[in-house]
């Protein structure tokens, strides 16, 4: 919406009802509270998730949310929409079945950077080769959260783990890099501090057609921020905001994060490339002519 | 439940000669399975290389995945997107895809997997037969949970079972694992498919309850709940954590007990409903020989030897492995005057062990072992037959293994 | 421009209506669990902890005065726990 817009929508005098927020139609509010901690910044990447949705105008009936194992993970479990939690690090291959019986849907893969990119990370780089037509979403906290902080391959040189007490010592994967050269067309980066830009960037990629991947750096308060020192889910917050430089169609491979250093954000990678389905409907049609016939999903399923 | 009958457009109806694993895929897409991930691993791979073949003109796809991790749950994902869905593998790559046997238990989505069994442990014997996962297909993942294993011994019967495999797991909303072994995988035989409306499809129990009423995983009578697809605005939520009849995680005590108890009882309880067993010349019989998948059609020639030198053997040979014939098994071991049983099996003891356990003492039983590579020779399951039939002083029967 | 009479003063053109945008906030104060990230990046800072604290011992925000707010639901936007939004209103006619 325009300010002007806004402005003609809002309502008059200073109103005893207010309308709800726009994340509550979103939440599976008896759920509530969530599990995550003062400070995470997962709630705050929902509150863009759902706006996003909202302005997208798509068919809520029609998006799913796959999800693995961690804190991110808990997000399906959350949303008011078809939501799936899987198994640790098997969210992509689970929502390119899904994509691939029943193209209709819109299916988001929301997980996190230990569960996508580590356990997860064969399964990462292959649907980003193929561009299968699936949007994921990454919170990178450098670490394993749910299960106490443990090393992660995004964990900077030098930070403090629980399996890595004297520092860490691993070259981290650059995930903005990684996605791009394993094919995604859409890279984008941005951290919990940049919320506005976030919102529009996951409307950017829904409406995206291929293997879209967005990276939001995020806070862990109580593991890697208190075992490194480094303040609350606010101090890193601060960081965040003092920390990013916006480079929009940055060279990804210069867009590493070292340990408090500084983090590069934008969108990266913004690029036409046909998809899964396309390229195999296009093949069939090639060879099998009029004999190629492809759905999958039974029409009449209620008999 | 209503039945349905098959969708023509995957029945391949008419006289064939195939090999099982063409005859697996045929049975596939005779239920109208038209989804299947999969992952290269002999000597199952010709299965879904005919599907990949077929199933394009047909209305589907195959999937070849990155490893057999996302061939377990790419299918599954199809599952839930409204496909049927299914894989193949062998031992390796059944280790492999334990974890989302597990998941597909706990989450109750209908769905087959394939296990064409060859010698083992570990890469083992890829070309050669074996039955040595069948313990593994009962207990392979974490965790308390019951699955359902069809054990074909011919081609007709991989295009026969692999359909019954689709319909129980859609009746019972439960992972079906259909354990061939490369023996009957790989050997080419008559295969009889019938015209499409002879062939029975059970249909997936979609829910007919508005959303606002539906819970995705609250139990009918049967102890099976009603299923949703994505997609029509149900909103429902699935999660391998322990959960409620929402579908929400509800990590305690109590939930875990009505849970897991459910699922356990969902197959338990129908266990004799869906027994499915050949017995050949049982009536009278003082050995039983017990044998399934490839090794029953040797342990026939060996009761048929045992007869000729007036020894009354019969073979009870199940189709439906897990759950195991319980019910069958104690009728015929309570006999007066029986003599013992036989398991023969490819493999140096796994189902024994549950024959052993279920007849406790009462008989003796004896293993006939063999550690895979090729099938038993009739002479030694007859070797067997005949020492269990063979006198013995008076006193508690002694529970014998024959080793080798 | 034509010339003022000298004798008259100069009368302000004020518009017989004006719209102002303001805002306000609605917080679940049960929800809250004290981050600071609403009142830290607010962008009118009109918002601080409150006194009260709700039934976990957090300190929810509060309005420090009912004019600042803009609407802007930024603190919407970043809370983590759907503890706080902003809505966008507006006064009526002024004349």
């Amino acid at each position: 919406m325009t300010e002007e817009q806004m402005i003609a929508a809002a309502p008059e005098g200073l109103a005893e009802e207010l309308p709800p927020n726009p994340v509550e139609q979103f939440l599976r509010s008896e759920r509530m509270p969530h599990i995550w901690c003062p400070g995470c910044g997962i709630g705050t990447t929902v509150n863009c998730f759902s706006r996003a949705l909202l302005q997208s105008k798509l068919d809520l009936n029609k998006v799913a949310v796959v999800s693995g194992i961690g804190c991110t993970g808990r997000v399906a479990g959350y949303v008011n929409l078809d939501s799936f939690h899987t198994t640790h690090g098997r969210a992509i291959p689970f929502a390119t079945g899904m994509k691939l019986a029943n193209p209709d849907l819109t299916v988001v893969v929301y997980s996190g950077d230990g569960d996508l990119i580590s356990i997860g990370g064969n399964h990462f780089i292959h649907a980003a080769r193929r561009n299968v037509d699936v949007k994921v979403i990454c919170i990178n906290n450098f670490t394993y959260g749910m299960t106490g902080g443990q090393l992660a391959p995004t964990t900077p040189v030098t930070a403090i783990s629980s399996t890595t007490p004297y520092g860490c010592y691993e070259q981290p994967f650059n995930l903005a890099n990684l996605a791009e050269s394993a094919g995604a067309v859409y890279v984008a980066r941005w951290t919990t501090y940049h919320v506005r830009q976030l919102t529009h960037s996951i409307g950017e990629a829904l409406r995206k057609k291929g293997f879209t991947f967005i990276e939001i750096v995020s806070q862990c308060p109580t593991l890697y921020e208190r075992r490194n020192k480094i303040g609350d889910g606010l101090d890193m917050m601060e960081y965040f905001k003092e920390a990013s430089v916006v480079k929009h169609g940055a060279a990804t491979r210069e867009v590493g994060i070292g340990f408090q250093g500084p983090i590069v954000v934008g969108k990266f990678v913004d690029i036409e490339r046909p998809t899964f389905l396309d390229l195999m409907d296009k093949q069939m049609t090639r060879t099998l002519d009029a004999h190629y016939t492809g759905s999958v999903v039974e029409q009449n399923v209620r008999g | 439940m209503k039945r349905t009958h098959a969708d023509p457009a995957g029945v391949l109806t008419g006289t064939h000669f195939l090999d099982g694993d063409q005859a697996c895929c045929e049975g596939a897409l005779a239920s109208g399975c038209r989804f299947a991930a999969g992952y290269p691993i002999t000597p199952s791979t010709e299965i879904v290389e005919r599907f990949a073949q077929r199933v394009p003109q047909i209305g589907g796809m195959f999937l070849q995945m990155e490893d057999e991790l996302a061939a377990s749950i790419a299918l599954q994902g199809a599952v839930w997107a409204g496909a049927k869905s299914f894989t193949v593998t062998s031992g390796p790559g059944f280790s492999l895809m334990m974890e989302h046997i597990g998941y597909a238990a706990m989450t109750e989505t209908p769905c087959v997997f394939v296990n064409v069994q060859r010698g083992g442990p570990s890469t083992g014997l890829p070309t050669l037969p074996a039955q040595a996962d069948m313990m593994q297909a009962r207990w392979g993942s974490h965790g308390d949970y019951q699955i359902i294993a069809l054990c074909p011994n011919s081609p007709q019967e991989c295009f026969d079972l692999t359909v019954h495999a689709f319909n129980l797991s859609e009746q019972y909303r439960v992972p079906v694992l259909v354990m061939m072994d490369e023996c009957v995988g790989h050997m080419t035989e008559k295969v009889v498919i019938p015209p499409a409306e002879k062939i029975e499809v059970y249909p997936r129990r979609y829910t007919t309850l508005p959303p606002n009423e539906y819970q995705a995983f609250k139990a009918e009578d049967d102890l099976v709940p009603q299923f949703a697809r994505a997609g029509e605005g149900y909103h429902f939520h699935v999660t391998g954590l322990t959960h409620d009849e929402h579908g929400y995680p509800s990590m305690n005590v109590e939930t875990q007990h009505r849970l897991v108890t459910r699922l356990i009882d969902k197959i338990r309880r129908n266990a004799d409903a869906m027994a499915r067993n050949e017995e050949y010349r049982l009536d009278d019989a003082d050995v039983v020989v017990i044998a399934y998948g490839i090794t029953a059609r040797v342990a026939m020639r060996a009761v048929q030897m045992a007869r000729e030198q007036g020894v009354r053997a019969g073979l009870l040979r199940p189709m439906v492995v897990w759950p195991f014939p319980e019910k069958r098994l104690r009728e015929l071991a309570a006999r007066n005057g029986f003599a013992g049983l036989v398991v023969a099996e490819l493999n140096c003891g796994q189902v024994f062990y549950e024959v052993e356990r279920l007849v406790a003492g009462r008989v003796p039983v004896l293993l006939e072992p063999h550690t895979g590579g090729t099938v038993h020779r009739p002479e030694q399951i007859l070797d067997a037959i005949l020492k269990c039939s063979a006198p013995r002083p008076a006193g508690t029967p002694a529970l014998q293994e024959v080793s080798r | 421009m034509p010339e003022e009479p000298a004798s008259e003063a100069r009368v302000p053109h004020v518009q017989p209506v004006a719209k102002k945008v303001r805002g306000t906030i609605k917080v679940t104060h049960n929800r809250c669990k004290g981050c600071g990230f609403c009142i830290a990046f607010c962008p009118p800072k009109v918002l601080e902890f409150s006194e009260d604290y709700n039934s976990h011992g957090y300190h929810f925000p509060t309005l420090k005065n009912q004019d600042g707010c803009t609407g802007c639901d930024l603190c919407g936007l970043y809370c983590p726990d759907f503890a706080i939004y902003g809505v966008m209103q507006k006064y009526g006619k002024k004349q």
